[in-house]
């Protein structure tokens, strides 16, 4: 009996698949959202937006409101750790979280490297912006990936950049002659093994979901059909005039994804979305996509 | 060929249905159902039980699938399929399918740190064991007369289980390359299906 193997971290990003992940502050609202259908529940001390207005240093949330969120779930729980932390990591590990999200949403403790994820045995999920950086996180433990976006800005934008990179860089190496691949290893900065891989099957070796700035359920159809295999709602729910009704909305738009009669059936009578950001207003150095690499 | 449905509401349907499909089966994803009429099989997957079950609330899955379940359509429940299908899942007060005379824990073995693979003799897949992984699995407690358990953990603990057309397992078969207890699977949908042939 082999616990926290590859297979088995791999394997629950698999059971969240065609799923919708939602950032949570409290048990309160982790309840709302596992009535509403969600498949995880991110812990968090403050939403992405909140994190945005206030600045300042976002570290891990307090492990006493994980716990609580934990205590409140049947579905599994979600924490974030800063990029590079791996005692947050280690301390989130012990506290027998489901799943770490590595996340450049807090601030990063270590700006050359990412944790070592192989070493743990919780499962870990670490964001992107295209191919290259996935793989590295991949070659470095993540079980799962998603992308960057642009979180706490309720603008989809960015999410869409950042899919349609990975998807066309699987769809480039899986077509690129086998001769070529080491350099366009080196090109990308990705493990050449993995390189190999994603050109042999033509798909990423982990579950892909996408996240940063989903706020409507077209946002989420959208990303669904442009390949993500589920979607993260941060500030999304919980920032909206009606939580409970939109949560419920976005489940359905990502099962239904291909229903176009659906869609719009459950976008009816939302309320006000959560107010969004125009990426070009935020000055450069405050995007929070650039931290990590 | 026979032809199978998965539920394809959230979870890992796709695997189930790359499985089927190697084991020389048609298979297609279940969103509405409708598309639960002329199945000769259907398969419920891995996934968040709480997830799936809302939403097959939501689309009135549930009686259209007791009917066929009354009527001996095979089922084949993996994990979060194996609760949705347990007559009585305990700490909770309501049912989903109910449709197999089985008590399960969920979330048996812990968190997902407790998650685990291991090799179990399953003695109707033969004697090599099989590779089975569990992921915040439940176990069976109880099974009732004409459920048979059919694999079971060292300690005892019952992992799979059959009753006359269902068949359920807490671990996930569609995650490994191991195509034999889909095989044992489309075997009961085929028994089935000849009887009703006559």
């Amino acid at each position: 009996m082999e616990r926290g193997t590859w297979t088995v971290k791999a394997g629950l990003a698999q059971m969240l698949k065609g799923g919708v992940i939602m950032d949570v502050t409290n048990a309160e609202q982790a309840k709302i959202a596992e009535e509403a259908g969600a498949c995880a529940v991110m812990a968090l001390e403050r939403v992405p937006a909140d994190i945005r207005a206030t600045g300042g240093v976002a570290r891990m949330a307090d492990p006493e409101v994980i716990l609580a969120i934990m205590e409140a779930m049947t579905i599994p729980v979600m924490a974030k750790c800063r990029i590079g932390h791996f005692v947050e990591a280690q301390l989130l590990e012990a506290l027998g979280v489901d799943f770490i999200d590595e996340s450049e949403v807090l601030t990063p403790a270590d700006e050359s490297h990412h944790v070592h994820k192989h070493e743990f045995k919780v499962p870990f999920v670490c964001g992107c912006r295209d191919l290259g950086e996935a793989l590295r996180r991949i070659g470095e433990g993540a079980a799962m990936i998603r992308t960057k976006g642009e979180a706490g800005t309720g603008n989809i934008v960015e999410a869409v950049r950042h899919m349609r990179a990975v998807m066309d860089g699987i769809r480039r190496l899986h077509s690129l002659p086998v001769d070529e691949l080491m350099a366009e290893a080196k090109a990308m900065g990705a493990p050449y093994e993995l390189v190999l891989e994603v050109h042999k099957t033509g798909r990423l070796p982990v579950v892909n979901f996408a996240a940063g700035g989903v706020a409507t359920p077209a946002d989420a159809a959208l990303m669904m059909q442009l390949g993500a295999d589920g979607v993260f709602v941060g500030s999304g729910i919980f920032k909206s005039s009606d939580p409970e009704v939109r949560a419920r909305a976005v489940v359905k738009a990502t099962t239904h994804y291909q229903d176009p009669q659906i869609i719009a059936e459950v976008s009816k009578g939302l309320g006000l979305a959560m107010p969004g950001l125009e990426i070009k207003s935020i000055p450069e150095k405050e995007l929070l996509a650039s931290r990590g690499w | 060929m026979r032809k199978i449905g998965v539920l394809a509401l959230q979870g890992d349907f796709r695997e189930h249905i790359f499985m089927l499909r190697q084991s020389g089966a048609e298979a297609l994803p279940i969103r509405w159902p409708e598309q639960l009429q002329g199945l000769d099989g259907l398969i419920i997957p891995g996934g968040e039980s709480t997830t799936i079950s809302k939403l097959m609330t939501e689309y009135k899955f549930g009686e259209e699938i007791q009917k066929l379940a009354a009527e001996g359509l095979p089922l084949f429940g993996t994990c979060a399929g194996m609760i949705l299908l347990a007559k009585r899942v305990i700490g909770l007060d309501t049912q989903f399918l109910a449709v197999m005379d089985i008590e399960v824990r969920r979330n048996a073995f812990g968190r997902q740190v407790d998650s685990f693979e291991t090799e179990l003799l399953i003695p109707v897949l033969g004697q090599n064991p099989f590779p089975a992984v569990f992921i915040r699995a439940p176990w069976i407690e109880r099974a009732g007369d004409g459920v048979q358990s059919i694999a079971q953990l060292q300690d005892g603990t019952a992992v799979a289980a059959r009753g006359e057309n269902i068949l359920v397992s807490a671990f996930h078969p569609e995650l490994t390359e191991d195509t034999r207890l889909h095989e044992y699977f489309l075997n009961i949908v085929e028994a089935r299906c000849k009887s009703k042939e006559g």
